[in-house]
């Protein structure tokens, strides 16, 4: 169905290829996912099956890639449009009509599919996708997992031949992602579609594929899960505890897993008591409450932030995380309730957003909005106002070393992008820091810095919020886990204890090994190494 | 995901019947504003707007078109009020018994020597009046339309040589709510940053993310359409673009001769219908060259008709009466049955939407 070879990808004005004499073959009804870090040519890969590259992007192709039997060299992305549906990261940022059946069928428009046959091919999509009841819905109305499913509705709608989809679930919660997860699935199982799918968590995706590509430094390394997940950084948790405890084969999903856990389970004994080492309250809020028009955004919520912790906040999209983030910061709405930085009692909204920036810091999402000047340097200068000359700079370098100065803050990867917005926030060093989903779009790489500087902070006896959906980043980070639903915080506890609680939100290792304690594959080698004579 | 389902649904099931084609609605608004730009007679005028505001209260859907009809309203009330105050500010006196005896301001000669206020007279503020109620009137109609039909559906029903034009308000009309709230976010963020949002560093740091974004949007949006096939059935022709150039210069040139006095006769009216007639064959040239196809074309049925011959035989009928081109100042305005007529026949649609939603 897709046939790379001896593909070499290069950017206009760049020294070296994006991608080196790579091959490639993708069989009919096949799933692949493809893997990497940012910058490892995981994104060009796809662009070249959709023809993007080099039509739209520009750049130099060498060797051939042929999907479904057309030559990219002389097809254009429009011209493959009937054997390759393409779906990306932001599905809001591709609709290009109003409602949820109108998109399904602009494809068809264009293709100039008959009306009929347009009429029975909506239809299908609608029920395949379960769209049925959305189909006069405003797309702007829909959810972040419903806007999913209707991009790839849309070009289902075509029927493709093959999918290319880039990251599909890294802005979804997870009960929305498992939602477009199954629906692929289905597809790949009814439909026979041969699919391709990057994606940088892939816990739960690892299960449904049929090979992995590993795009490091240029080159493409192909085979089944286990055998390419082992020893990749961004593995899922399930495949590095099989490393750590020896399993063979190693197992790519919880099923595989546990299987094989019973000895581990009885060589770790039961959970430890934990000691909680939270220091004393850094801040108050009662009864906060935000509306968003007729929505309340935050209903009524009390808590208050020790010194010391690391807070983990998560719930749906749509929750009330960030509403809640920018009320206790101070410049959000807040219709209700008060805000008390301790010890001195003070009301952050009260303080100007220089006072502010010293007490407690907010990391918006997407962090790039903080960002506006031409380079680096001189968003560390202008960061540096009222703070000791060079402090943003070395934020940087603890969380990621050897950022060049003169880069532009749009051309670094997403894990720099994201290190140089947090650097700016914490210049001040704030007591307090409001991280809200700093996670979205990084690789393991960048995960494990950010991790370790967080830790590093609450070590430092600071303290830190942050949102996120990645279950894994929480369990590696979070003290304590705040989860919320409908506006409200629904669990307040240890991160072991409200992270076991919903399988949903339970990481691999703790579902895999259940009763150790054992969130992270760290806690297992810490334990076994504790066990061990 | 339910709860969009139910927050979404009952506006499509309670919604009587299909939506009507929107170009209907558009024949039978413009035929009514055509016949308002001749209608003076302020009877013959509140008669006429009182079958616009009939046939949109029956006819509008429950969606942000329907309800943007109130904001007609108030516009039309605006415009109403703006020519009276204007009258009794600037306007000539007119004749007639004194209502409001004010003060005269007169303004010194470089300004023009105006008289500001002084005596407002009867038939001069009925005539500020009548001219304000015409004038809101016809904005009615043009509201109408506006709410009785989607705009995008209405565009999506435009000829296929103006698809890409269509296509381009749609996503206009998508990603300008986009921009303001990307604007808002910005300028909240830099505020967490504690840049001022005055000033030229605090319009740098809102306009240059924005931007970005907006640039990044547009890109991504580009892909995303050529990855679905935009554009790829157009085989783009240059004759049907010198055709259009050519009959947009016969609308200069006509245009021209129609307002020009002195011109020669054969530069006005037969040079504007000649450019229309190329426009129109270059239109149906290129839909013909494009194998593009509609999904649920809105179809055109007796209803339609109906609603469109409405609209026009109102209009003959107000046209054609020479009592509604009198406002019979400095009197009371004189009434003729074939205003009533008009009125009630522009208002035909509304019971024919009844009865369909009934069926």
């Amino acid at each position: 169905m897709i046939e790379l070879s001896g593909v070499t990808a290069t950017y206009p004005g760049a020294s070296a290829p994006v991608l080196r004499d790579v091959d490639l073959t993708v069989e009919r009804g096949e799933l692949l996912l493809v893997v990497g870090a940012t910058g490892s040519g995981k994104s060009t890969l796809l662009a070249t099956l959709t023809g993007r590259f080099p039509h739209t992007t520009g750049g130099e192709l060498r060797g051939s890639v042929r999907v479904a039997g057309r030559d990219t060299r002389t097809h254009r992305p429009r011209d493959l449009a009937d054997v390759v549906g393409v779906v990306g990261q932001d599905p809001e940022a591709t609709f290009v009509t109003g409602t949820v059946e109108e998109e399904l069928a602009y494809t068809l428009e264009q293709l100039g599919v008959p009306s009929t046959a347009m009429r029975t091919r909506v239809e299908a999509v609608l029920d395949q996708l379960g769209l049925a009841r959305l189909r006069a819905t405003p797309l702007d109305a829909l959810s972040g997992g419903e806007q999913q499913r209707v991009a790839i509705g849309a070009v289902l709608t075509a029927h493709p031949q093959v999918l290319v989809m880039d990251e599909p679930t890294s802005a979804l919660d997870p009960a929305a992602a498992e939602d477009v997860l199954a629906a692929v699935h289905r597809l790949v199982h009814d439909l026979g579609l041969t699919v391709v799918l990057a994606e940088h968590r892939i816990e739960r995706v690892a299960g449904l594929a049929d090979r992995v590509a590993l795009v490091e430094g240029g080159t493409v390394r192909v085979g089944t899960p286990a055998e390419v997940l082992p020893g990749y950084r961004g593995a899922p948790p399930v495949v590095r505890l099989g490393e750590l405890a020896g399993w063979s084969p190693v197992p790519v999903t919880v099923r595989e897993a546990r299987r094989q856990a019973p000895d581990l389970v009885a060589r770790l004994g039961p959970a430890p008591a934990r000691v909680t080492h939270a220091g004393e309250q850094v801040l108050t809020a009662s009864r906060l409450s935000v509306r968003h028009g007729a929505v309340e955004a935050v209903r009524s919520v009390d808590l208050s932030l020790r010194r010391g912790e690391v807070v983990a906040l998560m719930g749906r999209n749509g929750a009330g995380k960030s509403s809640l983030m920018w009320a206790l910061q101070g410049t959000g709405r807040r219709h209700g309730g008060r805000v008390r930085l301790l010890p001195d009692g003070v009301d952050p909204a009260g303080l100007s957003p220089a006072a502010a920036r010293a007490r407690l810091a907010l990391l918006p999402q997407p962090a790039s909005d903080l960002l506006y000047l031409p380079d680096v340097a001189a968003e560390c200068r202008a960061a540096d106002d009222g703070v000791a000359r060079g402090r943003t700079r070395a934020e940087l370098d603890a969380l990621v070393p050897g950022v060049p100065d003169d880069a532009h803050p749009r051309d670094l990867s997403e894990g720099q992008r994201l290190a140089l917005a947090l650097a700016v926030q914490l210049a001040a060093e704030p007591g307090i820091a409001l991280l809200d989903e700093p996670t979205r779009g990084l690789d393991a790489d960048a995960k494990t810095a950010l991790a370790a500087r967080l830790r590093g902070i609450a070590e430092e006896s600071r303290t830190v919020v942050v949102a996120t959906h990645d279950v894994e980043f929480a369990a590696v980070v979070a003290d304590r886990v705040l989860l919320m639903a409908d506006g409200e915080v629904v669990a307040d506890g240890a991160a072991h204890e409200v992270l076991t609680s919903t399988p949903l939100l339970a990481p691999q290792v703790a579902t895999v090994l259940p009763g150790s304690g054992a969130l992270t594959v760290a806690d297992v080698a810490e334990r076994l190494a504790e066990v061990a004579p | 995901m339910t709860t969009t389902a139910e927050r979404v649904a009952p506006a499509a099931v309670l919604r009587p019947g299909r939506a009507l084609h929107p170009l209907a609605w558009w024949a039978w608004a413009l035929a009514l504003a055509a016949a308002l730009s001749r209608v003076t007679n302020p009877v013959g005028v509140l008669l006429l707007a009182a079958a616009v505001v009939v046939v949109v209260l029956a006819c509008r859907g429950d969606d942000r078109w329907g309800r943007a009809f109130r904001g007609y309203l108030v516009l039309a009330g605006v415009v109403v009020a703006v020519r009276v105050v204007f009258h009794a500010l600037v306007g000539l006196d007119g004749g007639g018994p004194v209502l409001l005896d004010l003060p005269g301001v007169a303004l010194p000669t470089w300004a023009g020597g105006i008289d500001l206020l002084g005596p407002v007279r009867l038939t001069g503020l009925l005539h500020a009046l009548y001219g304000g109620l015409a004038l809101g009137t016809l904005l009615l109609c043009f509201g109408a339309a506006n709410s009785l039909s989607d705009p995008v559906r209405a565009l999506r029903a435009l000829p296929a040589a103006l698809h890409p034009l269509g296509t381009a308000v749609v996503v206009a009309v998508t990603v300008a709510p986009r921009l303001v709230t990307s604007f808002a976010r910005v300028r909240r963020a830099q505020r967490l940053r504690g840049v001022a949002p005055t000033g030229r560093r605090g319009v740098q740091a809102t306009v240059v993310p924005v931007l970005g974004d907006a640039l990044d949007h547009a890109l991504a949006l580009a892909a995303s359409m050529d990855s679905r096939g935009y554009a790829r059935s157009d085989r783009p022709s240059r004759g049907v673009g010198a055709a259009l150039t050519v009959a947009l210069l016969a609308a200069v040139v006509g245009t021209y001769g129609l307002l020009d006095a002195q011109a020669p006769s054969w530069l006005g009216a037969p040079m504007l219908v000649g450019g229309a007639v190329v426009a129109v064959a270059a239109g149906a040239a290129a839909g013909r060259r494009s194998r593009r196809t509609r999904y649920r074309p809105d179809p055109w049925g007796w209803r339609e008709t109906a609603v469109a011959v409405c609209g026009v035989l109102a209009a003959v009928l107000a046209l054609t009466d020479p009592v509604l081109r009198q406002t019979g100042l400095p009197g009371p305005p004189p009434l003729s049955w074939q205003a009533l007529a008009a009125a009630v026949v522009a208002a035909v649609p509304a019971l024919l939407r009844v009865r369909s939603g009934e069926r």
